[in-house]
């Protein structure tokens, strides 16, 4: 039999997953750098929410410190890492260059969510949990959405922004199907992907210097040209 | 207790060299450190050959054969291709104001590739190999040309944007771990013991992942473009390393977790894996016919030998395990040779064109005999070490059963030899393109081409027992299921 106050958290829980996936979707209809940054920390806000949620339910002190270490690292360490790295013209209000326009990208997105549901849904009925239920699917229609905006997106800040999204799917995913994982681990975890903004960031500090722009269309000397033989 | 200094000295000489007192001799700090990482490998080697398996720190810092191999191979490329720098870091890049900052970086980047094999715990083989991208990825950009920052910046999307898939691969396997009664200490040595109780699917789905977003960071087709515009701007003792472990490090972690998945019932993920070896086989195989940049040449012919391990892995048999084992080992030392005899032209003529260079051996006698044996080496030639595990890998692959893949193999195989010769071949001969350089190379380049070819050499005509039988041991672990 299930608690009133389980089946509670559950329904939060289950509230944090929908708007996990909505922060997604935010993500790629959002055409400034800026903004794209905010729903990237609301997005962790709602992962580290989730953490507590099943944390609480669980009497798991491991979930309560994954959330801490998902707020310090994402909502504050990287967007300030970000803003002292680069020039304020890099992400302040500008539109982003978009390969595909914006209603066409809602919809893959929403297919890609879709094909998630699909892709993890034999798991999920075998899990049996609903917190796992909740939380797997969403995790990797995050991670698919995060990917695709990466692949749609030819600037530096908004394609790292997208890795940043993917690793929120995984974490989404792995609060509930790893909440035992030691600390150390998740610790590791998280200082990688602070050194992950880090390079990236110097290396785009160096880009922005020597070639002028952060578009990755402007960068293609390097290619495959078959060669003539004689 | 040795695991515990190999995998610390390389922290230490990072920091050493980073002392503002200390960044004049950042170098030889270095090589210092690596040979005394290189002996700690040694002893490691030993005591797993005695006893089996090495524990330092139980369930998070143990070596097995496997583990001891590449250890060695770590710390002997790290080590020749930093004695290789000294010479050519100054030659080539001018200024020497940052060289500490290189040296400080290469030694973070030797210690994550040091720390991948001699990690136990699953989770944070994750970690360390997102940490050998980063550090490669600033090792790339560290001349920070157009060319070598484009270059850097390829190889950070595509490799980086690998790691939250194959972390979302490393989760779901905790899972598949805990659920099937495993605990929560999830080592390789436990996941090898739960792999036939663990979950199919979720196994299935997580080894998907992780192949994924590995595969991407070891080169292997579709995802190997950034591999070749990394070796043509990286410094040269770079791409030795980059080629040679770099991407043979996240195979390791592949192919560990491909023995797991091979061990549990109704896995056919094996044919898969002979399938996808094949297709980056072929994809260097025409590329090298093609390509104009003796450098890149080199990074397609990794791809091509990435997919040449990963197809024995996939035959699943004892004896293409060895096989695969031995390819790995042949091909860091052979890759690392090839790169730096690159390097020797590039230092000589300033070119990376094959089509500008011709007559290489009246132009540098040195660097066209290095060049020509290093291409003999890698392309299989018969008394070359990869000759021998191409060979065994072929006859594995008949045995057991696979030999519409052999005969695909081996005529790709084919292919990519006489690729690479034809493109050599315009280089060594034919008139001179270039006047004959007077300049001396560098000795420390010179010296560590003599190291590099030692092995290269010994290898082929005669295995050492202790190197078989480790070698044996580390077949073991990847097919002994």
């Amino acid at each position: 039999m299930v608690s009133a106050q389980t089946q509670l958290i559950q329904g939060l829980n289950a509230l944090a997953a929908g708007l996990v996936l909505l922060a997604a979707f935010a993500m790629v209809t959002t055409r400034q750098v800026q903004g794209v940054l905010r729903f990237l920390v609301v997005q962790s806000l709602f992962v580290a929410a989730s953490a507590f949620l099943i944390g609480f339910n669980r009497g798991s002190i491991d979930l309560w410190a994954l959330g801490c270490i998902m707020i310090a690292s994402k909502v504050i360490t990287i967007p300030w890492v970000l803003r002292r790295l680069l020039p304020a013209d890099l992400y302040e209000r500008r539109e982003i260059d978009q390969l595909i326009n914006i209603p066409t990208s809602l919809l893959i997105a929403l297919l890609l969510a879709i094909a998630a549901e699909f892709l993890v849904g034999p798991l999920v009925t075998a899990a049996k949990d609903p917190v796992v239920q909740a939380n797997l699917p969403i995790g990797m229609a995050g991670l698919l959405i995060g990917a695709y905006s990466l692949v749609a997106r030819r600037e530096a800040i908004p394609q790292l922004i997208g890795i940043l999204a993917m690793e929120n799917g995984a974490f989404f995913a792995g609060i509930a199907i790893a909440p035992d994982l030691p600390l150390i681990a998740e610790l590791a975890i998280a200082i990688d992907v602070i050194l992950i903004v880090v390079v990236v960031g110097v290396l785009t500090r160096n880009i922005t210097r020597t070639i002028g722009t952060t578009e990755a269309s402007a960068m293609s000397e390097l290619r495959e040209e078959p060669r003539s033989w004689r | 207790m040795a695991l515990i200094i190999a995998v610390s000295l390389p922290l230490l000489a990072a920091f050493l060299c980073w002392l503002r007192p200390l960044r004049r001799i950042a170098w030889a700090i270095t090589v210092v450190f690596l040979a005394l990482n290189l002996s700690a490998a040694v002893v490691i080697a030993w005591q797993v050959l005695a006893t089996g398996r090495v524990v330092a720190v139980a369930g998070w810092l143990e070596a097995d054969g496997l583990s001891a191999l590449l250890l060695l191979m770590v710390t002997f490329v790290c080590i020749v291709a930093a004695i290789y720098s000294g010479g050519y870091m100054r030659h080539e890049t001018g200024s020497k104001e940052r060289l500490w900052w290189f040296y400080s970086n290469y030694n973070l980047f030797v210690f994550a590739l040091a720390v991948v094999p001699a990690l136990a715990r699953v989770n944070l083989v994750w970690v360390a190999v997102e940490l050998v991208t980063l550090f490669a990825t600033l090792l790339v950009g560290y001349e920070s040309t157009p060319g070598a920052l484009e270059a850097a910046w390829k190889m950070a999307i595509l490799t980086i944007m690998g790691a939250p898939i194959s972390l979302f691969g490393f989760l779901t396997l905790y899972w598949a771990f805990r659920t099937s009664g495993g605990g929560t200490s999830e080592t390789w040595q436990g996941l090898y013991a739960m792999a036939a109780t663990m979950s199919p699917n979720l196994l299935k789905l997580s080894f998907l992942l992780v192949f994924v977003g590995f595969g991407a960071k070891s080169g292997l087709a579709p995802m190997h473009t950034w591999l070749p515009d990394a070796h043509s701007q990286a410094p040269t003792p770079i791409c030795a390393v980059l080629s040679g472990m770099k991407t043979t490090i996240p195979l390791y972690a592949i192919l560990r977790l491909l023995s797991i998945v091979l061990g549990s019932p109704d896995a056919r993920i094996g044919e898969w894996m002979v399938v996808l070896g094949l297709f980056s086989v072929g994809i260097a195989a025409f590329l090298l016919l093609q390509v104009r940049d003796y450098k890149r040449m080199f990074a397609y012919s990794t791809v091509e030998h990435m997919g040449i391990i990963l197809t024995a892995a996939g035959f699943a048999t004892h004896a293409a395990a060895y096989g695969a084992v031995a390819q790995m080992l042949n091909h860091s030392i052979t890759k690392s040779l090839c790169f730096y005899a690159a390097g020797m032209v590039l230092l000589a003529l300033e070119t990376r064109q094959i089509s500008q260079v011709r007559g290489l051996f009246r132009i540098s006698p040195f660097a066209a005999s290095a060049l020509l044996l290093c291409s003999l080496a890698i392309a299989g030639a018969p008394p070359f070490p990869i000759f021998l595990s191409e060979f065994s890998i072929l006859s594995a692959g008949l045995r057991s059963g696979h030999s519409v893949a052999v005969i695909v193999l081996a005529v790709l195989i084919v292919i990519a030899f006489v690729a690479i010769f034809l493109q050599v071949n315009s280089m060594l001969f034919g008139e001179p393109s270039h006047p004959a350089t007077r300049e001396r190379a560098p000795r420390s380049c010179g010296t560590a081409i003599l190291i590099a070819v030692a092995p290269v050499l010994i290898l082929g005509v005669y295995i050492p027992g202790p190197i078989h039988s480790l070698m044996t041991l580390a077949a073991q672990q990847l097919g002994g299921h």
